[in-house]
């Protein structure tokens, strides 16, 4: 038997492996929070019947943890959705920065692990491109997991918005001097390549200013 | 016994902490690496039970940064993930039966720190 390895699909699987085991441990946190909590009312009651007076206010602080984390479980879910949807087409008009917005959520972990705070800045005028939705989602965790690693500890990576020319531009900025430089391996690497050039995009590293800019071609852009 | 539990989960910690206290277990909590050093100087801890995806810190470097303040302290990884990769660096750290994966049964947690009380009172 013999087959044919496709360096665009199997990165591909690879982050979407990524991104589902982080939202599976986000998830897993949740049910952490919450077994807890009802844990811990399953203990008052208990003590309550033991003649310990139960206390309104410790009762109300656990019911009001159990709904703030159903909360952040939809929203988690939410997000999931969205990623998980965008291998419905190959290609379709998209909004960047909801691209932008949706990518930044789903490394929120991958960026709280490695200290680092995240913010995605919405454009003054919105910006869609025509592309393949996942291929896009993988280009800008590439540029975004690499910008983190420069960055590290402490550091603020800003994802911004802009057009220039026949681009439509994704500005991953950590800020001058942030940049730790020589990376162990050369970005983007060989199978990101491929997928840059899938898209038809380019990457610009300008470690001096601390910034990645992923350049897609906004000239089919959805209308 | 005195505990601390490190977890950046601060709803989960500050909770368990609470029922384990019910328990007459003397708990204090962190939230990161830094805090559970902090604590670790001035508390003579017998247990740390600690995640294994601390943000800036790994749990298995805390482990390490730890036990150089507290040489004789003994160590319960709990985990979110459920990867073989966590249960190879939790049980390589903390040995097998001192590894829990989230949500963690309370009464399984005090059993490891029952158990983990008599290992250090043996050595």
């Amino acid at each position: 038997m013999s087959y044919q390895i496709d360096s665009v699909g199997e990165g591909g699987l690879r982050f979407f492996g990524k991104m589902t085991a982080s939202i599976s441990h986000e998830i897993k946190n949740v049910l952490s929070i919450i077994n807890e909590s009802a844990g811990l009312l399953d203990d008052l009651t208990i003590l309550a019947e033991k003649g310990m007076p139960l206390d309104p206010a410790r009762l109300k602080t656990q019911a009001g943890k159990i709904m703030k984390q159903i909360q952040r479980a939809d929203g988690i879910i939410k997000l999931m959705n969205r990623f998980a949807h965008s291998v419905d087409e190959s290609e379709k008009g998209v909004d960047l920065f909801d691209m932008a917005d949706l990518i930044a959520g789903l490394s929120a972990r991958f960026a709280s692990v490695r200290g680092v705070e995240l913010a995605a800045v919405p454009p003054k005028k919105p910006i869609s491109v025509r592309t393949n939705p996942f291929f896009l989602q993988h280009a800008l965790w590439v540029c975004l997991d690499f910008v983190m690693d420069q960055s590290g500890k402490g550091q603020k990576v800003v994802l911004g918005l802009d057009e220039k020319e026949n681009w439509a531009r994704v500005h991953f900025t950590a800020g001058p001097g942030v940049f730790k430089g020589s990376p162990g391996t050369p970005f983007p690497a060989e199978s990101e390549t491929a997928l840059i050039r899938a898209l038809g995009a380019e990457i610009e590293v300008d470690e001096a200013k601390g910034e990645v800019i992923l350049s897609l071609p906004s000239g089919k852009a959805a209308s | 016994m005195r505990v601390l539990l490190v977890d950046d989960e601060e709803e989960l910690v500050t909770t368990l902490a609470e029922r384990l206290n019910l328990r007459g277990i003397d708990v204090d909590w962190a939230t990161s690496g830094e805090g559970a050093m902090q604590l670790a100087k001035s508390n003579p801890y017998d247990i740390a039970v600690l995640d294994v995806k601390i943000p800036k810190i790994s749990g298995i470097r805390l482990k390490n940064e730890l036990v150089k303040i507290r040489p004789g302290m003994k160590f319960i990884f709990v985990t979110g993930h459920g990867s073989e990769d966590d249960f190879r660096a939790g049980t390589a750290e903390a040995g097998a039966g001192y590894y829990l994966a989230k949500p963690v049964n309370i009464d399984i947690l005090i059993q490891k720190m029952g158990a983990a009380l008599r290992d250090k009172e043996e050595e």
